[in-house]
Parts: structure tokens; C-alpha cells; sequence
């Protein structure tokens, strides 16, 4: 087995993302984010990629976006209010079909908001990171060895389904050190036939846009886009149970917040509750089927989110009336304990009629 | 390496930015991972390290941890006042308080705690290691509470000071003695 090392989940991310065969980054600094950037500063000219800090994270976004259009492994990080600002580009990637890997290291907001860990972009990842008809899948570790996992995956479902794909972590798990075994370094990478290489006289052009001014076939590209939406959604839903066989209070928790209440959890099989943790790891797609497959024994759901209550609503739309579905959260930085966590098992436990 | 025959730990360090206070975690989370346990080191960081107080929660297990923000330490290591102040309730009965009493004059009563109070900054600073106040309390920590087996901590140590700081690595297992047999 590879060794194991002691890491930072942002430094994590940022070799990992090497060894996924990552040779261009841009970004703009921000906090949490800062040591994946100073990471690849030092990383990347050493095995002959580019690392380059942006004038802003717009142009960040742009440079993933033009690296990409050659058929570059290529990808930008940053935190909430920066996110927001690559917006547009993320579309305009959607759009062209590229693909891409953006890192959002999550803070709490709205506006410049704070710097303390947060998962209030659950909303923005998963409905709309930018404008149009569009989704990306969007991968949520909740360890440092899930950050490397995370975004080695993240590369080969972008080139897979020609998609940008987001991997939203947190100020907890960007900050943190722990146990990693990194992947092993890609030695080949797939073929992109349709990137701007260059033809020297030998093909047709290949051309990367997302302008189409004729209504019909926009629309048609929509449609086709949408059928790769539902291949996705089939295969790609991944999710962990944790106690959750014959659980009654089913706890819904992704990423930092998933591990408070795993604690949680234990504690409260220690006090007779039959409850578990369905941790989502897609967020995008949402693992409906692992909802689908709680449902046969939950009586009620309780979604624990570092927010305001955002993924409860995807909870509900599995869930579809067939269960009580109830929410816990602490916003603006803060981070739930494992004693709230359990009160509000308890809460939903009664309210459920299993306590 | 060495089979984890040590309970589980859920230690908090605290003092000002600049005291060591987060490689002195460092340390004690390398431990862990030479010991092949299951380990977690969080930083606080942000404004609250820049002049105001830094701290970090180290947890060291046999399980998979689950929350890695302490809330409840088994074991706080306290390099001045505000820090002693802020975390001394939290502090679990039965738990550890190793404190610097450099810097910390006051310490509150707590019966249910036990408590080691040692000069930690003065001791390294009369032995010519000057900043290694951080390693002398993790010294003494492993005196009062093995942890680890006793060539994992050094392992520990040697994990953690850099190679272009080799000159260092003697200095800070000279701290560590002396933390040990303070």
C-alpha cells in the first residue's frame, strides 16, 4: 500500500489533483483556500505545468476555460464570494461542453460574510452556480482522504461527460490535517477529439462556443445535454450509510456536518434511538435511490447542514411526503456540536413517534 | 510501527499566535499517524491567530473520528491566561490541564481536574532553547499521560522539524526531556 501521510485537506486536494494529471491552475487567493494555491505555486513548475494567480477570479475561471478548450486537464479553487464571482464562466463551460474542476473550500455568507467554515452554497453548487439550463455534478468530502478522492474523481467524470464538476468542501475540511493516502499519479489521460489543437490543414476545425442564436438549436443542444443529465443521475449517485439498517430517524448530513453528526448518531444508539447517517457524496446528483432505499424503514429524516436549511430541500423532494422530513443547522460560521446534533434527533425521534 | 495500546485522546492547545501551539499539535497528531490510529489536527485560523489566541484540537483514537472540532477535551495544554480561561470549563472531569505557568499565574479551581502547572517558556529559555516552551508541555503531557510509546513521540519529532531546520531536531528532543522530567 502507498504511504500514508499526514495533510491538510486543501494541500490534499492539491496534489491529488497532480497526480489526476492537473497541469494548469489559476487562481485568486482567499481564505480558506489559500494553501491549495500556495500548493500548486510550488508544485506545478516542478513537473512542467502552469501555475498562475489571476488578476481576479473571473479571469481564474476564463484561463480554466480557455486551458480546457485545448483539451487541458485544468482547474481553479476559491471560497464562497469568489465562487460567485466564476459564475458566469462555470456557465459559459456548461455551455461548451468542457470540462473542468472547480474547488469551492466553503465560508459563510451571503456578501463577504466570514471566514469560519460553512456549507451555505449547497443552493449555488447544486441549482445555479450560473445562469441557464444547466447542472454540474458536485462531489462533497467529508475527510481529508475523501478531498483527494474527490477530486481525482472529479477529473475523470468532466472528461467522461464533458462537464465542469465542483467539488464543495469546507473551511473545516480545507484547514484540517489528517491521515491521507494519496492516489497514484495518472499515466495516461483520455483522448479529446474535440478540443482546439490545432488541425494544420489535416481535419475539419474544431470549434468550443456557447452563443447559438437560433432558437431551435439551442434548445435541441439543451435537450442532448439533458439525456446526459439522466445518465448521469443513474449511475452516478454515490452516497455512505452509516447505522442506517434498521434505522427509524434516518440523519441526512453531507461534509463537515456529517461528521458531527456521526457523532451524534453514535451517542444516540448508546441511548436506545434507532437512527443512522446517510451521508450524500453527490450532492449532484442527489442519491435519491439511497433516500428510496431508507424510506422502507425511516418514520422521519433529519437534514444537518452548516446553513440556514438548503439541502433539506432535496431531502423533501426524495422524500415526497412519505416521511417526516426535519431540519438542524447553525449558520455564519459555526460549527453544530455533537450534543445539539443529538438534541435534535431526540426532537425529531419524538416527533416521529419512535421516542 | 508500534500497536495502539493507548486510549483515546481528545487534546486542545491553546495560547498566542506565534507560541508553537499548532506544531506542537503537530507533533502529538504525528504520533497518531506513526502509532497507525485514527487522527485529527484542526487549526483555529483567521484573525483569532494574528495577536488574539490560537488553538488547535487534536483527536487521537482507535475508531473513525467524527467531529474534529473539540468541545469537550480530555486534555488541555494552556500557554497563557486568556487561553486557560477560555477552555478550563470545558475541560472533561477526570481530564488533564497541563498549564504554562510562565505565563499563567491564575489558574481557577477545578478538584475534579488534575493539574500541572510548569514553567515550560522559563525552563526552555534557561536551557538555551528559546521558543521551545511548546515542546517542553508536550514533554510534559507524555509524562503525565503516556499517550504513545515513547520512540513514537521521537519519531513524532523527527517527522515534524524540517530538513533544512535539521539543527533543530536536537533542541527540540532536548525540550521534550526536559519537559518529561519536569
Amino acid at each position: 500500500m502507498a504511504e500514508k501521510v499526514l495533510m491538510k485537506g486543501n494541500e490534499a486536494l492539491a496534489e491529488s489533483a497532480l497526480r489526476a494529471g492537473c497541469r494548469f491552475f489559476f487562481g485568486y487567493p482567499i481564505t480558506p483556500q489559500t494553501e491549495l494555491a500556495a500548493y500548486m505555486s510550488k508544485r506545478m513548475p516542478k513537473i512542467g505545468g502552469t501555475y498562475l494567480q489571476a488578476e481576479s477570479e473571473i479571469a481564474a475561471i476564463n484561463m480554466v476555460y480557455g486551458a480546457a478548450s485545448a483539451g487541458a486537464r485544468a482547474m481553479t479553487s476559491s471560497s464562497s464570494p469568489g465562487i460567485s464571482l466564476k459564475g458566469e464562466g462555470i456557465s459559459y463551460m456548461a455551455g461548451s461542453d468542457l470540462p473542468g474542476v472547480i474547488i469551492n473550500v466553503q465560508r459563510g455568507g451571503p456578501g463577504l460574510g466570514g471566514i469560519q467554515p460553512s456549507q451555505s452554497d449547497y443552493w449555488q453548487a447544486t441549482r445555479a452556480t450560473g445562469h441557464g439550463d444547466f447542472f454540474m455534478p458536485v462531489l462533497a468530502p467529508s475527510t481529508v482522504q475523501e478531498m483527494a478522492d474527490c477530486v481525482y474523481r472529479a477529473f475523470d467524470l468532466a472528461d467522461e461527460y464533458r462537464t465542469p464538476v465542483m467539488v464543495l468542501a469546507d473551511g473545516m475540511l480545507g484547514q484540517m490535517m489528517e491521515p491521507v493516502v494519496l492516489p497514484e499519479p495518472k499515466e495516461s489521460l483520455p483522448e479529446k477529439p474535440w478540443a482546439t489543437t490545432g488541425h494544420k490543414g489535416k481535419r475539419a476545425h474544431n470549434i468550443v462556443n456557447s452563443l447559438y442564436l437560433t432558437a431551435d438549436a439551442l434548445e435541441k443542444l439543451n435537450i442532448e445535454r439533458f439525456k446526459r443529465y439522466e445518465v448521469i443521475r443513474e449511475k452516478e449517485q454515490r452516497s455512505e450509510s452509516f447505522m442506517l439498517d434498521d434505522a427509524e430517524i434516518v440523519v441526512v448530513a453531507f461534509g463537515a456536518s456529517s461528521r458531527v453528526a456521526r457523532s451524534a448518531v453514535v451517542a444516540a444508539r448508546e441511548e436506545g434511538i434507532k437512527v443512522g447517517l446517510l451521508r450524500p457524496i453527490t450532492l449532484w446528483p442527489f442519491p435519491t435511490k439511497a433516500i428510496e432505499g431508507a424510506l422502507s424503514h425511516a418514520k422521519a429524516f433529519l437534514s444537518v447542514e452548516m446553513n440556514m436549511g438548503q439541502m433539506v430541500d432535496d431531502v423533501r423532494l426524495a422524500v415526497n411526503g412519505r416521511a417526516a422530513v426535519d431540519f438542524y443547522g447553525r449558520t455564519g460560521g459555526v460549527i453544530p456540536t455533537p450534543e445539539e446534533v443529538l438534541s435534535a434527533i431526540k426532537d425529531s425521534a419524538k416527533r416521529g413517534g419512535v421516542l | 510501527m508500534a500497536e495502539t495500546t493507548y486510549p483515546d485522546r481528545k487534546i486542545v492547545l491553546a495560547g498566542f499566535g506565534g507560541q508553537g501551539v499548532l506544531f506542537a499539535g503537530k507533533v502529538i497528531a504525528y504520533t497518531g499517524l506513526i502509532g497507525n490510529r485514527e487522527v485529527s489536527w484542526l487549526p483555529s485560523y483567521g484573525p483569532e491567530m494574528r495577536g488574539g489566541t490560537a488553538n488547535c484540537s487534536v483527536s487521537l483514537a482507535s475508531d473513525p473520528i467524527g467531529s474534529p472540532l473539540i468541545t469537550a477535551p480530555d486534555v488541555l495544554i494552556a500557554m497563557n491566561q486568556p487561553s486557560l480561561d477560555k477552555f478550563i470549563d470545558a475541560v472533561v472531569p477526570g481530564g488533564l490541564i497541563i498549564a504554562d505557568s510562565t505565563l499563567v499565574q491564575n489558574i481557577p479551581e477545578r478538584s475534579d481536574v488534575t493539574v500541572k502547572a510548569i514553567p515550560a517558556a522559563d525552563i526552555a529559555e534557561k536551557a538555551g532553547l528559546k521558543g521551545l516552551g511548546n515542546i517542553v508541555l508536550v514533554g510534559a503531557l507524555f509524562a503525565a499521560d503516556p499517550f504513545c510509546d515513547p520512540e513514537v513521540l521521537t519519531a513524532a519529532i523527527e517527522k515534524c522539524v524540517p530538513a533544512r531546520k535539521a539543527a533543530m531536531l536536537d533542541k527540540n528532543k532536548q525540550a521534550l526531556s526536559l519537559g518529561i522530567e519536569a
